[in-house]
Protein backbone atom coordinates (compact mmCIF):
# COMPACT_ATOMS: atom_id res chain seq x y z
CA UNK A 1 0.00 0.00 0.00
CA UNK A 2 2.76 1.99 1.24
CA UNK A 3 5.24 1.75 -1.96
CA UNK A 4 5.39 4.80 -5.01
CA UNK A 5 3.44 3.41 -8.54
CA UNK A 6 6.96 4.52 -10.48
CA UNK A 7 5.24 3.00 -13.64
CA UNK A 8 3.00 5.96 -13.56
CA UNK A 9 4.97 8.89 -12.85
CA UNK A 10 5.41 10.91 -15.86
CA UNK A 11 9.06 10.09 -17.47
CA UNK A 12 12.06 11.71 -18.98
CA UNK A 13 11.30 15.88 -20.51
CA UNK A 14 7.44 15.04 -19.15
CA UNK A 15 8.77 14.81 -15.75
CA UNK A 16 10.09 18.11 -16.34
CA UNK A 17 7.10 19.64 -17.80
CA UNK A 18 4.54 18.16 -14.89
CA UNK A 19 7.26 20.13 -12.57
CA UNK A 20 5.62 23.46 -14.17
CA UNK A 21 1.80 21.86 -13.21
CA UNK A 22 2.39 23.13 -9.98
CA UNK A 23 0.18 25.81 -9.66
CA UNK A 24 2.50 27.77 -7.13
CA UNK A 25 5.67 26.64 -8.78
CA UNK A 26 4.21 27.76 -11.60
CA UNK A 27 2.86 31.52 -10.50
CA UNK A 28 5.94 32.02 -9.20
CA UNK A 29 8.52 31.40 -11.61
CA UNK A 30 5.77 33.31 -14.56
CA UNK A 31 6.20 36.18 -12.02
CA UNK A 32 9.52 36.53 -12.66
CA UNK A 33 10.07 35.86 -16.30
CA UNK A 34 6.57 37.69 -17.27
CA UNK A 35 8.36 41.45 -16.56
CA UNK A 36 11.51 41.07 -18.53
CA UNK A 37 9.67 39.44 -21.74
CA UNK A 38 6.86 42.18 -21.64
CA UNK A 39 9.69 44.84 -21.31
CA UNK A 40 12.09 43.56 -23.95
CA UNK A 41 9.22 42.90 -26.18
CA UNK A 42 7.81 46.79 -26.09
CA UNK A 43 11.40 47.77 -26.65
CA UNK A 44 11.88 45.96 -29.47
CA UNK A 45 8.61 46.30 -30.98
CA UNK A 46 8.63 49.87 -30.72
CA UNK A 47 12.22 50.53 -32.33
CA UNK A 48 10.88 47.81 -34.92
CA UNK A 49 7.32 49.91 -35.85
CA UNK A 50 8.90 53.99 -35.58
CA UNK A 51 11.61 52.70 -37.79
CA UNK A 52 9.26 51.43 -40.28
CA UNK A 53 6.79 54.00 -39.97
CA UNK A 54 9.38 57.07 -40.04
CA UNK A 55 13.22 56.59 -40.85
CA UNK A 56 12.95 53.00 -43.88
CA UNK A 57 12.73 53.24 -47.01
CA UNK A 58 9.78 53.78 -49.19
CA UNK A 59 8.71 51.77 -51.76
CA UNK A 60 9.07 52.66 -55.99
CA UNK A 61 6.05 51.11 -56.66
CA UNK A 62 3.86 51.27 -53.52
CA UNK A 63 5.37 54.25 -52.01
CA UNK A 64 4.45 54.18 -48.50
CA UNK A 65 1.51 51.86 -48.55
CA UNK A 66 4.59 49.69 -47.89
CA UNK A 67 4.82 50.80 -43.81
CA UNK A 68 1.74 48.95 -43.66
CA UNK A 69 4.30 45.43 -44.19
CA UNK A 70 5.84 46.35 -40.73
CA UNK A 71 2.42 45.88 -38.67
CA UNK A 72 0.88 43.48 -41.01
CA UNK A 73 3.96 40.69 -41.48
CA UNK A 74 4.12 40.36 -38.29
CA UNK A 75 0.47 40.02 -37.29
CA UNK A 76 0.38 37.06 -39.92
CA UNK A 77 3.15 35.38 -39.01
CA UNK A 78 2.10 35.71 -35.28
CA UNK A 79 -1.51 34.06 -36.60
CA UNK A 80 0.44 31.20 -37.52
CA UNK A 81 2.93 30.75 -34.23
CA UNK A 82 -0.28 31.07 -32.28
CA UNK A 83 -2.07 28.55 -33.72
CA UNK A 84 1.16 26.41 -34.12
CA UNK A 85 1.46 27.38 -30.25
CA UNK A 86 -2.17 26.33 -29.85
CA UNK A 87 -1.87 22.70 -31.09
CA UNK A 88 1.38 21.85 -28.96
CA UNK A 89 -0.92 22.37 -26.02
CA UNK A 90 -3.53 20.59 -27.16
CA UNK A 91 -0.88 17.72 -27.81
CA UNK A 92 0.41 18.05 -24.48
CA UNK A 93 -2.74 17.54 -23.17
CA UNK A 94 -4.48 14.91 -25.15
CA UNK A 95 -1.03 12.97 -25.02
CA UNK A 96 0.77 13.93 -21.33
CA UNK A 97 -2.19 15.47 -19.95
CA UNK A 98 -0.52 18.24 -18.76
CA UNK A 99 -2.69 19.95 -16.58
CA UNK A 100 -1.50 23.67 -17.60
CA UNK A 101 -1.72 22.64 -21.12
CA UNK A 102 -6.04 23.07 -21.02
CA UNK A 103 -5.54 26.01 -19.74
CA UNK A 104 -2.34 27.52 -22.12
CA UNK A 105 -4.98 26.63 -25.13
CA UNK A 106 -8.07 28.51 -24.17
CA UNK A 107 -5.76 31.39 -23.10
CA UNK A 108 -3.65 31.17 -26.81
CA UNK A 109 -6.70 30.94 -28.76
CA UNK A 110 -8.35 34.60 -28.10
CA UNK A 111 -4.62 36.30 -28.96
CA UNK A 112 -3.94 33.96 -31.95
CA UNK A 113 -7.44 35.29 -33.32
CA UNK A 114 -6.84 39.23 -32.23
CA UNK A 115 -3.67 38.79 -33.73
CA UNK A 116 -5.17 36.99 -36.79
CA UNK A 117 -7.89 39.89 -37.14
CA UNK A 118 -5.08 42.15 -37.04
CA UNK A 119 -3.44 40.43 -40.67
CA UNK A 120 -6.65 40.37 -42.01
CA UNK A 121 -7.96 43.98 -41.64
CA UNK A 122 -4.61 45.48 -42.09
CA UNK A 123 -4.25 43.09 -45.19
CA UNK A 124 -7.09 44.59 -46.04
CA UNK A 125 -5.94 48.41 -45.67
CA UNK A 126 -3.16 47.43 -47.61
CA UNK A 127 -5.10 45.79 -50.75
CA UNK A 128 -7.68 48.41 -51.10
CA UNK A 129 -4.60 51.21 -52.42
CA UNK A 130 -2.51 48.79 -53.66
CA UNK A 131 -5.19 45.80 -55.73
CA UNK A 132 -7.79 48.87 -55.91
CA UNK A 133 -10.42 46.33 -53.48
CA UNK A 134 -10.69 45.41 -49.99
CA UNK A 135 -10.84 41.72 -50.15
CA UNK A 136 -10.37 39.32 -53.01
CA UNK A 137 -10.57 35.47 -53.04
CA UNK A 138 -6.93 35.20 -53.10
CA UNK A 139 -5.84 31.74 -51.65
CA UNK A 140 -3.64 32.89 -48.64
CA UNK A 141 -6.15 35.43 -47.48
CA UNK A 142 -8.83 32.64 -47.77
CA UNK A 143 -6.98 30.36 -45.91
CA UNK A 144 -5.74 32.98 -43.13
CA UNK A 145 -9.64 34.15 -43.36
CA UNK A 146 -10.11 29.97 -42.85
CA UNK A 147 -7.24 30.16 -39.60
CA UNK A 148 -9.45 33.22 -38.07
CA UNK A 149 -12.85 30.76 -37.68
CA UNK A 150 -10.68 27.98 -36.14
CA UNK A 151 -9.64 29.80 -33.66
CA UNK A 152 -13.32 31.38 -33.33
CA UNK A 153 -14.51 27.46 -33.71
CA UNK A 154 -12.25 26.57 -30.84
CA UNK A 155 -13.22 29.58 -28.49
CA UNK A 156 -17.00 28.93 -28.80
CA UNK A 157 -16.24 24.76 -28.45
CA UNK A 158 -14.18 24.83 -25.35
CA UNK A 159 -17.11 26.93 -23.69
CA UNK A 160 -19.84 24.88 -25.44
CA UNK A 161 -19.71 21.86 -22.64
CA UNK A 162 -21.10 21.92 -19.08
CA UNK A 163 -17.81 19.36 -18.11
CA UNK A 164 -15.45 21.94 -18.78
CA UNK A 165 -12.87 18.52 -19.56
CA UNK A 166 -14.64 17.89 -22.37
CA UNK A 167 -14.93 21.23 -23.87
CA UNK A 168 -11.12 20.90 -23.27
CA UNK A 169 -11.06 17.60 -25.18
CA UNK A 170 -13.12 18.67 -28.41
CA UNK A 171 -10.90 22.10 -28.60
CA UNK A 172 -7.84 20.00 -28.74
CA UNK A 173 -9.13 17.83 -31.21
CA UNK A 174 -10.08 20.85 -33.24
CA UNK A 175 -7.04 22.79 -33.01
CA UNK A 176 -4.91 19.22 -33.96
CA UNK A 177 -7.40 18.68 -37.36
CA UNK A 178 -6.74 22.33 -37.79
CA UNK A 179 -2.95 22.43 -37.97
CA UNK A 180 -3.39 21.08 -41.56
CA UNK A 181 -4.38 24.81 -42.56
CA UNK A 182 -1.01 26.00 -41.60
CA UNK A 183 1.20 24.61 -44.63
CA UNK A 184 -1.82 25.59 -46.74
CA UNK A 185 -1.23 29.59 -46.09
CA UNK A 186 2.44 29.02 -45.92
CA UNK A 187 2.58 27.03 -49.32
CA UNK A 188 -0.64 28.52 -50.85
CA UNK A 189 1.48 31.45 -52.70
CA UNK A 190 3.29 28.74 -54.60
CA UNK A 191 0.86 26.23 -55.05
CA UNK A 192 -2.22 28.63 -56.91
CA UNK A 193 -1.62 31.83 -58.65
CA UNK A 194 -2.47 34.65 -56.07
CA UNK A 195 -1.92 38.24 -55.95
CA UNK A 196 0.08 37.63 -52.78
CA UNK A 197 4.26 37.75 -53.88
CA UNK A 198 6.31 34.98 -52.70
CA UNK A 199 8.33 34.64 -49.79
CA UNK A 200 11.04 37.38 -49.17
CA UNK A 201 12.43 35.48 -46.03
CA UNK A 202 13.58 31.69 -46.60
CA UNK A 203 15.40 29.39 -44.82
CA UNK A 204 17.14 28.16 -47.68
CA UNK A 205 18.22 31.57 -49.47
CA UNK A 206 19.38 34.98 -48.98
CA UNK A 207 16.32 38.00 -48.52
CA UNK A 208 15.04 39.43 -51.16
CA UNK A 209 14.34 42.55 -49.15
CA UNK A 210 16.46 45.35 -48.58
CA UNK A 211 18.19 45.41 -45.26
CA UNK A 212 17.03 48.92 -44.51
CA UNK A 213 13.26 46.91 -44.71
CA UNK A 214 14.44 44.18 -43.25
CA UNK A 215 16.06 45.46 -40.28
CA UNK A 216 12.84 47.11 -38.71
CA UNK A 217 10.81 43.68 -39.90
CA UNK A 218 12.58 42.02 -38.02
CA UNK A 219 12.40 43.57 -34.86
CA UNK A 220 8.67 44.25 -35.06
CA UNK A 221 8.39 40.45 -35.59
CA UNK A 222 10.63 39.48 -32.76
CA UNK A 223 9.03 42.44 -30.45
CA UNK A 224 5.56 40.85 -31.58
CA UNK A 225 6.29 37.24 -30.55
CA UNK A 226 7.76 38.34 -27.45
CA UNK A 227 4.65 40.28 -26.69
CA UNK A 228 2.31 37.47 -27.98
CA UNK A 229 4.29 35.57 -25.21
CA UNK A 230 3.78 37.92 -22.47
CA UNK A 231 -0.29 38.20 -23.26
CA UNK A 232 -0.58 34.75 -23.18
CA UNK A 233 1.59 34.39 -20.07
CA UNK A 234 -0.37 37.07 -18.05
CA UNK A 235 -3.63 35.57 -19.18
CA UNK A 236 -2.49 31.96 -18.26
CA UNK A 237 -1.59 33.53 -14.64
CA UNK A 238 -5.12 34.83 -14.00
CA UNK A 239 -6.65 31.64 -15.64
CA UNK A 240 -4.46 29.75 -13.23
CA UNK A 241 -5.48 32.00 -10.12
CA UNK A 242 -9.01 32.05 -11.31
CA UNK A 243 -9.08 28.18 -11.21
CA UNK A 244 -7.60 27.79 -7.68
CA UNK A 245 -10.48 30.35 -6.60
CA UNK A 246 -13.24 27.97 -7.70
CA UNK A 247 -11.46 25.15 -6.22
CA UNK A 248 -11.29 26.91 -2.72
CA UNK A 249 -14.63 28.47 -2.83
CA UNK A 250 -16.04 25.25 -3.97
CA UNK A 251 -14.23 23.16 -1.08
CA UNK A 252 -15.04 26.29 1.58
CA UNK A 253 -19.31 25.49 0.08
CA UNK A 254 -18.69 21.89 1.06
CA UNK A 255 -17.07 22.27 4.41
CA UNK A 256 -19.56 25.11 5.16
CA UNK A 257 -17.59 27.28 5.78
CA UNK B 1 3.26 60.61 -46.43
CA UNK B 2 1.13 59.12 -49.42
CA UNK B 3 -1.86 56.44 -48.17
CA UNK B 4 -1.22 58.03 -44.70
CA UNK B 5 -5.20 56.81 -43.59
CA UNK B 6 -4.31 53.36 -44.75
CA UNK B 7 -1.22 53.71 -42.51
CA UNK B 8 -2.21 55.57 -39.80
CA UNK B 9 -5.67 53.13 -39.81
CA UNK B 10 -3.29 50.20 -39.49
CA UNK B 11 -0.83 51.15 -36.80
CA UNK B 12 -4.04 52.72 -34.59
CA UNK B 13 -5.92 49.27 -34.89
CA UNK B 14 -2.73 47.31 -34.37
CA UNK B 15 -1.64 48.97 -31.04
CA UNK B 16 -5.52 49.26 -29.75
CA UNK B 17 -5.84 45.46 -30.29
CA UNK B 18 -2.64 44.67 -28.61
CA UNK B 19 -3.36 47.69 -25.68
CA UNK B 20 -6.43 45.91 -24.94
CA UNK B 21 -5.29 42.73 -24.88
CA UNK B 22 -2.85 44.24 -22.58
CA UNK B 23 -4.77 46.03 -20.47
CA UNK B 24 -7.62 42.75 -20.12
CA UNK B 25 -4.83 40.79 -19.10
CA UNK B 26 -2.98 42.96 -16.12
CA UNK B 27 -6.79 44.00 -14.48
CA UNK B 28 -8.03 39.93 -15.09
CA UNK B 29 -4.89 39.18 -12.87
CA UNK B 30 -5.27 41.93 -10.47
CA UNK B 31 -8.56 41.06 -9.72
CA UNK B 32 -7.85 37.41 -9.43
CA UNK B 33 -4.70 38.22 -7.26
CA UNK B 34 -6.89 40.21 -4.88
CA UNK B 35 -9.38 37.64 -4.75
CA UNK B 36 -7.08 34.86 -4.13
CA UNK B 37 -5.35 36.88 -1.11
CA UNK B 38 -8.89 37.08 0.19
CA UNK B 39 -9.88 33.56 0.32
CA UNK B 40 -6.36 32.40 0.95
CA UNK B 41 -4.21 34.54 2.67
CA UNK B 42 -1.53 32.11 3.25
CA UNK B 43 -1.15 31.91 -0.81
CA UNK B 44 1.77 33.99 -2.46
CA UNK B 45 0.84 34.70 -6.22
CA UNK B 46 3.32 37.47 -6.66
Amino acid sequence: MGAVNTTSLPAGNTRNLHRFANPGQFLRLSGKILPPIAAISIILASVGLIWGLFFAPSDWQQHDAVRIMYVHVPAAWLASFGYFSLALASASSLIWRHPLADLAAVEIAPVGAAFTAICLVTGSLWGKPMWGAWWVWDARMTSVLVLFFLYLGHIALVRAFDDPQRGYRAGAILALVGVVNLPIIKFSVEWWNTLHQPASITLTGAPTMAPSMLWPLALAALGGSFGFSALVLARLRAAVMERRIRALTLAQIRTGA
Amino acid sequence: MTHLPYIAASYGLTLAVVLWLGIGAWQRTSRARVKLAQIDPRGDVR
